[in-house]
């Protein structure tokens, strides 16, 4: 561990502002309400417990992560909540009201691209508005203006007539972002969006997303995971663990808004860091060695 | 490095390269047909008589096998005689490459010895109209079953046993069936081409739209698509690249199977023609008639690829010629008003 426990506050340590913020969060209305999610697969090898009595809330225009080791449920829990996957036992509330199948009002950006690739990126972003029942009544010409101002948002202004394979990854998942907002969505789940995406792109587009998040009323579910991007994008950061996926912690991330990248190093910032990773790291875990043979050749010693 | 290496799995290589080893795998058989047709060394198992000598039987321009020219000549010889003369040759049924390409001319300029019976280029007609209806006709039913197929489990379940089970019956085995149900004419030979290429258009482009990328759907179902437009917006044009690929697949296909089908009730089409001169032992003309329809195959096939990646741009990855046109006269346009403003 590189920081220094001597010197870093508790992560539970809050200043006025920032707990004047959470305050006020709260005092939203509940956009999303998970009861006691349950989620079973059956394979081959028997029923596999994926998520146990999982509950959290999301409020109005606020941005919850979710992180967790690999194999925890992350993916499972999101498509359950985009309506792709049925859930075994508890309850969705979306503005109160159960959620049954995929919708409209539950945008996604998945990690893979799924632009669909025979449409400009003019064409992709309007697909929802031309698709959506509720939006019938939208002329062609309104919908193309409004899908030409959120790929103005994603700063793609010029590539509205290319093809998804002319963009890079970078400017594909801003696309997805523009489509998955173009519907107006209650809530926006991401999952792992930018785990394809290099380092560089990577910073670029979590700035994107807090402008966007910042401009747009939209609530937002994000899955990572990176520590790092949790705890700069979000209020709060649920922390699951694996077998069953059950809920660890729910994080109130301390540090203040607006974000930038320089709290990167900000004591709030890495007393947070220091706690995600002994939730999600085990002190015990990251000491167990591979059973690894030695397969050098003796004389080349390099350690 | 200017020199790069030809032999590395999946590498392409550049296309002047291409172009020539491409040219290469038409100039190679070609050589080898030329081989044995021009070297005399090389078999050469008859012998033309240019002069019979005292021979009885022999005649000028007779074909005889070379142990039998070689054995009267030995005989004659023997008896004080004069020995024939002549010189090696490929028997009738392979006639030399430059005979066959004078016979694409001949064959269609010498008219038919009968004059009710088709010239050739009757006959190719004939042989396409018959591949084109079973085509068609296979692919109208075809095309949008296996769709369903590849999209509902319902109709999957509810087709594809059958379809699987139908698929190895022989379709010349339909033959004499559908000649007494679909009389002597064109009929049954549509039907042996249909019975032939349904059941693996079925399959084919099933699988086929079954390998849609299935995040697509699942995107399109965030986005608020369902039913009929999750099918009409998302499978339909997803699948459309790939389907268009396999019918081209298919039409060669139906192609092997016409051979079999114009010799159901009376003989027609190219088959009709190509029995006709091997019985006239007018081989020059079989082999024409057998390049003709690969020539026409191959070129429908590179017709229906170009036509296909103008079609699907998004899929080849390169522009459109329609689009190029369009930019160019956009550029140009947008220089003009540009000159007029500046003129004042
Ligand atoms: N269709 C399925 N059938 C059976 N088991 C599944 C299925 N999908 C997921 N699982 C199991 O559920 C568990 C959670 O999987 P999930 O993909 O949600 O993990 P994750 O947290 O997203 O992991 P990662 O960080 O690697 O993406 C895993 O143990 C996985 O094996
Ligand atoms: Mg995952």
């Amino acid at each position: 561990m590189t920081t220094h426990d001597v010197t870093l506050p508790s992560y539970l340590e809050q200043t006025p502002d920032v707990r004047a913020r959470f305050r006020s969060i709260s005092e939203r209305p509940v956009v999303l309400r998970v009861n006691n999610l349950g989620k079973t697969f059956d394979s081959v090898k028997g029923a596999v417990q994926a998520l146990k009595q999982v509950s959290f809330e999301v409020h109005r225009r606020e941005f919850v992560s979710i992180i967790g080791p690999s194999g925890c449920g992350k993916s499972t829990l999101i498509r359950i909540l985009a309506g792709l996957e049925e859930l075994s036992a508890g309850e969705i509330l979306l503005d109160d009201r159960e959620v049954n199948g995929p919708g409209p009002e539950r945008g996604m950006v998945f990690q893979g691209y799924t632009l669909f690739p025979w449409l400009t990126v003019l064409k992709n972003v309007m697909f929802g508005l031309e698709v959506s029942a509720t939006s019938n009544g939208i002329t062609g010409n309104t919908k193309e203006q409004e899908a030409r101002d959120w790929i103005k948002m994603v700063g793609l202004t010029d590539f509205a007539d290319s093809y998804p394979h002319e963009l890079s990854g970078g400017m594909k998942q801003r696309v997805a972002i523009a489509r998955a907002l173009a519907n107006r969505p209650r809530i926006l789940l991401m999952d792992e969006p930018f785990g394809a995406l290099d380092a560089q792109t990577r910073a670029k587009m979590q700035s994107y997303l807090l402008q966007i998040w910042k401009n747009v009323d939209v609530t937002i579910i994000f899955i990572t995971h990176d520590l790092d991007e949790a705890i700069y994008l979000s209020d709060r950061i649920v922390v699951l663990k694996a077998n069953p996926g059950e809920i660890q912690e729910i994080i109130e991330v301390p540090v203040e808004h607006p974000r930038s990248p320089e709290q990167f190093l900000s004591q709030e910032f890495l007393a947070t860091k220091k706690r995600l990773e002994e939730l999600i790291h085990p002190p015990r875990e990251a000491e167990e060695m591979l059973p690894i043979i030695r397969m050098t050749q003796i004389g080349d010693d390099v350690y | 490095m200017a020199r790069t290496r030809y032999f590395i799995i999946w590498k392409e290589l550049d296309h002047g390269r291409r172009r020539v080893l491409q040219v290469f795998s038409f100039i190679i058989p070609l050589l080898l047909w030329s081989i044995i047709s021009y070297c005399p060394l090389v078999w050469h198992p008859m012998v033309i008589v240019s002069d019979p000598g005292d021979i009885a039987h022999f005649k000028v321009d007779s074909m005889i096998k070379k142990e039998a020219f070689y054995r009267e000549n030995a005989k004659a010889v023997e008896q004080h005689r004069k020995p024939a003369q002549g010189v090696p040759a490929n028997p009738v049924y392979l006639p030399a490459p430059h005979e066959v390409a004078a016979s694409f001319y001949k064959a269609f300029v010498t008219p038919p010895r009968l004059p009710d019976e088709p010239w050739l280029h009757q006959s190719l007609w004939h042989s396409i109209t018959v591949i084109l209806w079973g085509f068609l006709i296979s692919s109208v039913v075809a095309v949008p079953l296996g769709i369903l197929c590849g999209t509902y489990r319902f109709f999957a379940y509810l087709t594809e046993p059958f379809v699987e089970f139908f698929r190895y019956l022989p379709a010349p085995a339909f033959a004499a069936l559908a000649v007494a149900v679909l009389g002597i004419y064109d009929g049954p030979k549509v039907a042996i081409i249909v019975i032939g290429t349904f059941f693996q258009q079925v399959l084919m482009i099933a699988n086929t739209t079954q390998r849609l990328d299935p995040a697509l759907l699942e995107a399109a179902q965030t986005l608020g698509a369902r039913g009929i437009k999750l099918f009409s917006r998302v499978v339909i044009p997803g699948i459309l690249p790939d389907v268009y690929r396999d019918m081209r697949i298919l039409l060669g296909w139906a192609w092997t199977y016409l051979i079999v089908a114009e010799v159901v009730g009376n003989s027609t089409g190219i088959t009709w023609f190509i029995n006709q001169q091997a019985k006239y032992r007018i081989y020059d003309n079989v082999y024409a008639a057998i390049i003709m329809i690969g020539i026409i195959g191959l070129t429908t096939d590179l017709a229906l690829a170009w036509i296909g990646s103008q079609l699907f741009t998004w899929k080849s990855k390169k522009k459109s010629v329609l689009s190029r046109l369009s930019a160019a006269y956009a550029a140009s346009s947008r220089v003009k008003p540009k000159l007029s403003q500046e003129a004042p």
